[in-house]
């Protein structure tokens, strides 16, 4: 038997909705991970030691460790000490974690990278090293860091898949389902697997449309 | 301190990196409304003192005192980070590479300060910034990022933005040391008009002609020492020690 792609469009809602799922979890996790990522940076380079050393703790657990079992930990570890996280929650808090340290890491770099003039220069207007943090220094660093991030968020929407083992009906999880109604794996995974690349596209257009516009306030 | 300090005044400054010293026991007082010229070879310590002067680079030993105040006093990290920031809008500085905030407009760079530190609402910042920028000849390029300026036009908009926090003390280092030669004299000429309004200010430059015809007052430093000053009449055309006379003679070879 060879491909049949008519018994798509019975299942075509079911995969649509799968879409909408892991473009919301991807946006979510993608916004966390930006707004964790400047936490995490701020944190690890200008933080006291001792504050430091709980973030390094979760920086290390989140690197070196599988983002499937970051996904099981979560949902399936946390329950245990009470805390009951629905699927697509946990499903973001370790997506967005997980790249939130990644994004650290190029934002870490960044900010070292700001040419040390301007923090002096702002400091020589009055402003403490917190405040020059905030309006000049990591508004540089976050724009130089956008292009970087994007490939980031790419890698996280490929991964989100990941979040079809904790239940969520993300795409991934959909084209599963259709595929047990139907049994057209090929048909359905092929489907999943244009759906993915439609949204990717979305994602490098969208990234083109900030850096442009940034790079305008430049 | 039995002695009243002067509106400037650095008493036995030193600083050393390591084992260099960089500043050996450097005294300095500079009364309000005198603008100071600090000329010198590289690595002679004339932008360290500058910088020690706004605590930018802390010194080793020595006192800084601005308006009787001591600037560089011993207090704990809290009160400390509050005291100098408080001494910091005091003092404007201007630097070599204009350090502007290149994701800020014009008239952003001016304001940004006077909004988060003295609380001034839109409608004052931007009546602020017109007339800071209308000052150094920059209003109708107010809505301009630094990167579409010329240095020149950058420098210009970084005084603008030091004069904004209406400092009693301009600090300018090296200020048209990085520009093209063409684009000197728009930056000196601004510097002109704060000095015919009485700023203090104090200059660490390599122009001798234009320290010699703004400064009432021009020290030369020389491996971390004043090793001489007076007033530019007498120094550049009479120094009495031979390493001012050599220093000027090379600049003069070099000028030509």
């Amino acid at each position: 038997m060879g491909l049949d792609f008519s018994v798509i469009p019975k299942y075509l809602d079911i995969i649509l909705l799968g879409c909408a799922w892991t473009i919301g979890i991807t946006l979510a996790a993608a916004i966390l991970s930006f707004v964790g990522g400047i936490f995490f940076a701020v944190t690890a380079l200008y933080a006291p030691w001792l504050i430091r050393q709980p973030f390094r703790l979760i920086e290390w657990l989140f690197m070196g460790t599988p983002l499937l079992l970051q996904l099981f930990l979560i949902y399936f570890g946390l329950v245990q000490i009470g805390i009951d996280l629905p699927a697509f929650v946990a499903g973001i808090i370790g997506l967005g974690l997980h790249f939130s340290v990644y994004n650290s890491e190029l934002i870490q770099t960044a900010i070292l990278s700001v040419d040390k003039g301007q923090m002096e220069a702002a400091r020589t207007l009055g402003l403490s090293r917190t405040e020059a943090l905030r309006k000049v220094v990591v508004p540089q660093a976050v724009r130089a860091v956008i292009p970087p991030i994007g490939n980031n968020m790419i890698a996280l929407l490929k991964d989100s898949a990941l979040v079809s083992v904790i239940g969520v009906s993300e795409l991934t999880l959909s084209a599963q389902r259709a595929i047990g109604a139907t049994y057209r794996p090929f048909e359905f995974y092929l489907l999943a697997a244009a759906c993915y690349y439609v949204i990717n596209l979305a994602m490098e257009w969208m990234q083109r449309k900030i850096e442009r516009r940034i790079s305008i306030s430049r | 301190m039995t002695d009243q300090p002067n509106f400037v005044e650095i008493r036995h400054a030193q600083k050393s990196f390591g084992t260099l010293e960089v500043l050996k026991d450097i005294s300095l007082s500079v009364e309000r409304g005198q603008i100071v010229g600090i000329i010198g070879s590289s690595g002679s310590g004339k932008s360290t003192l500058l910088r020690a002067i706004n605590d930018l680079d802390p010194l080793t030993g020595g006192e800084v005192w601005l308006d009787g105040v001591q600037v560089n006093q011993t207090l704990s990290h809290r009160q400390y980070e509050k005291h100098i920031n408080q001494m910091r809008q005091q003092v404007g500085m201007v630097f070599q590479h204009f350090n502007l905030f290149p994701h800020m407009t014009a008239r952003e760079n001016v304001t940004m300060a006077p909004k988060m530190l003295k609380g001034l609402s839109q409608g004052e910042a931007d009546k602020l910034a017109q007339e800071q920028l209308d000052k150094v000849g920059m209003l109708e390029r107010i809505d301009y990022y630094p990167s579409q300026l010329s240095g020149g036009q950058k420098q210009r908009v970084a005084i603008a933005r030091a004069l904004a926090m209406q400092p009693k003390l301009m600090l300018f280092d090296e200020a048209t040391s990085a520009l093209d030669p063409e684009l000197v004299d728009e930056v000196n000429q601004v510097m002109r008009k704060l000095a015919e309004e009485h700023m203090t200010m104090i200059i660490v430059t390599h122009e001798m002609d234009f320290a010699a015809s703004v400064c009432d007052r021009v020290l030369f430093m020389d491996q971390g020492v004043v090793v001489e000053e007076g007033p530019p009449s007498i120094l550049f055309k009479n120094p009495t020690q031979p390493r001012t006379r050599e220093f000027l003679r090379k600049h003069l070879e070099a000028a030509m």
